[in-house]
C-alpha cells in the first residue's frame, strides 16, 4: 500500500529495491514521511524526474518495515534526521545523505555519480 | 516574439499560490515561478490547526490543494528554478533565470517567502542530519532516551520542545534574552515540564564532534564566559529571514530587508507588488499570507486595466 503522496513511484518492498537497483545504473530513493523536511526533496525529485530520464527517482517510506534494507545500512550509520537518500550506481551504494536537500544539492550529487 | 504574461508572480507559498489562483481565475495569464519547494512555510508546518473553516489537517494538504486549485485556473508553475536577475522598472518586466531562460510579464507579485534562519556558527553545514535539525516532529524520535538542546526563544522553540521531551531524557533550551517571546500559554507548558532545563542569555557558538554531534559550546553573553554542553541533538527555531537578498537594489527594503509595501501590496515600482512573509509587517501566519496574497492579485488586475486605458 502506498503511504507517501507524491507523484513518484513508490516502493514497497525490499525485494523490489534490490531487483530496481540491479536492474537500473543510476537510482536515486528518498525514504522518508510526509513531514516539512522530506517533501521539498520529493519536490526536487519530481521536477528532475522529467529532465533526467537516464536516473529512476523513487520513494520508500521511511515507517514501512521493510525499509529497514535503508534504515539499517552501514552507509546510514548515524543518520539522526529524515529523508534518508540513497544514490545507487550499478546496484551498489554511490552517495547517501540525510536531512533536507535543496535542488542544488541534490543536482551536485547527481552530476557527480550519474553522468549522462 | 515572447510571450509577455499579464502576471509573473514570485514563490509558491501561501501568498504566491493565493496569488495564482485569483490572477487565473481572473483570466489573467500567470506564472509562478518558484525557487523552493512549492507550499513554502505551509509544508515546513506539520498541521494547521487554525485556518478558518478547514479542521486541523497537514500543511502539505494545504499546500498541495492551493497548487491544485491555481492550477486548474490556468495558472503555471515553475518550481525549483533559480532566478538569476530581475528586470521591475518600465512597463514590460522581466525574469531572467540561471539557466538563461527569461519571463516578461506586465505586472510582477514577489512572494518569495522566507527561510530558517542559520545560526551561522562552526559545525552548522557538517552535522546537519547527524545532529543538527529543524524539526522534532520530522527527527525527533531519532533521539529517544538522549539529550538535546533548543535553540531560540519563540513559540516554535517553546513548542518543539515541548514535542521533543516525548523522546528525549532532557531538552534544554538556550535562548540569548533573559525572557521568551513566545506566547504566554507556550511559555508555562515548558516551564512546567520537567523535561526542560533553561540556559538563558547565552548563545551557541561552535558545533562540536566526530562524524557525529557531541557537544556544543555555550556563551553566557552577561559575563562572556565559555561552558560547554554534551549533548546527542541540536533543534536549531530561531526564526525566519526573508528571501529578499536578490532583490536588493530593486524595490524598497527595510533595514531587516522586507519589502515595503502600501495597503493595496504596492512597492514603490508601478506593476510591482509584493505579498507573504516577504514583506514588512508584524504577523505572519498563513490567513495573512493569504489575505497579501488575495490584495495583490486584485491590485495587479487593477493596475493592468489603468495600463491598458
Amino acid at each position: 500500500m502506498k503511504l507517501l503522496q507524491t507523484d513518484l513511484h513508490e516502493i514497497e518492498t525490499a525485494a523490489e529495491l534490490e531487483k530496481l537497483i540491479n536492474e537500473n545504473e543510476n537510482v536515486m530513493v528518498c525514504c522518508g514521511r510526509m513531514g516539512p523536511m522530506c517533501i521539498p526533496v520529493y519536490g526536487v525529485m519530481e521536477e528532475l524526474e522529467e529532465e533526467r530520464k537516464h536516473i529512476k527517482f523513487y520513494t520508500m517510506a521511511f515507517d514501512n518495515p521493510e525499509a529497514q534494507i535503508i534504515r539499517n545500512a552501514p552507509e546510514c550509520r548515524g543518520f539522526m534526521g529524515l529523508p534518508f537518500v540513497m544514490y545507487y550506481k550499478n546496484g551498489k551504494v554511490a552517495h547517501a545523505v540525510s536531512s533536507i536537500q535543496n535542488m542544488q544539492q541534490v543536482t551536485a550529487v547527481l552530476d557527480e555519480h550519474f553522468e549522462k | 516574439m515572447d510571450k509577455v504574461f499579464d502576471v509573473i508572480i514570485i514563490g509558491a507559498g501561501a501568498a504566491g499560490l493565493t496569488s495564482g489562483i485569483y490572477s487565473s481565475r481572473a483570466k489573467l495569464s500567470t506564472l509562478i515561478l518558484n525557487e523552493g519547494a512549492i507550499g513554502g512555510q505551509m509544508v515546513l508546518t506539520n498541521e494547521i490547526a487554525n485556518y478558518p473553516g478547514v479542521d486541523t489537517t497537514k500543511g502539505y494538504v494545504v499546500a498541495n490543494t492551493m497548487k491544485k486549485q491555481a492550477k486548474e485556473f490556468g495558472c503555471l508553475i515553475k518550481s525549483n528554478i533559480k532566478i538569476k536577475r530581475y528586470g521591475l522598472e518600465g512597463e514590460r518586466k522581466s525574469v531572467e533565470l540561471e539557466d538563461g531562460r527569461i519571463f516578461y510579464s506586465k505586472t510582477i507579485i514577489l512572494s518569495p517567502g522566507g527561510k530558517p534562519r542559520p545560526l551561522n556558527i562552526p559545525g552548522e553545514d557538517t552535522f546537519k542530519g547527524t545532529g543538527i535539525s529543524y524539526c522534532a516532529t520530522c527527527d525527533g524520535d531519532f533521539f529517544t532516551g538522549k539529550e538535546v538542546v533548543v535553540v531560540g526563544g519563540g513559540n516554535s522553540a517553546l513548542e518543539e520542545a515541548v514535542t521533543l521531551t516525548k523522546y528525549a531524557t532532557m531538552v534544554t533550551i538556550v535562548h540569548q534574552f533573559d525572557k521568551f517571546q513566545a506566547f504566554k500559554h507556550a511559555v508555562e507548558e515548558a516551564r512546567r515540564n520537567p523535561k526542560i532545563r533553561f540556559v538563558m542569555e547565552s548563545e551557541l557558538r561552535e558545533f562540536i564532534g566526530n562524524g557525529v554531534l557531541k557537544k556544543v559550546s555555550v556563551e553566557h553573553l552577561p559575563t562572556g564566559e565559555m561552558s560547554e554542553i554534551t549533548i546527542d541533538g541540536v533543534f536549531i527555531f530561531v526564526g525566519y529571514m526573508p528571501n529578499t537578498g536578490s532583490l536588493k537594489d530593486t524595490v524598497s527594503l527595510n533595514g531587516r530587508n522586507e519589502i515595503i509595501v502600501d495597503p493595496d501590496m504596492r512597492t514603490n515600482i508601478p506593476g510591482v507588488f509584493a505579498a507573504g512573509d516577504c514583506i514588512a509587517k508584524k504577523y505572519r501566519q498563513v490567513t495573512t499570507a493569504v489575505s497579501d496574497g488575495t490584495i495583490a492579485a486584485l491590485s495587479a488586475s487593477e493596475y493592468l486595466k489603468s495600463i491598458a486605458g
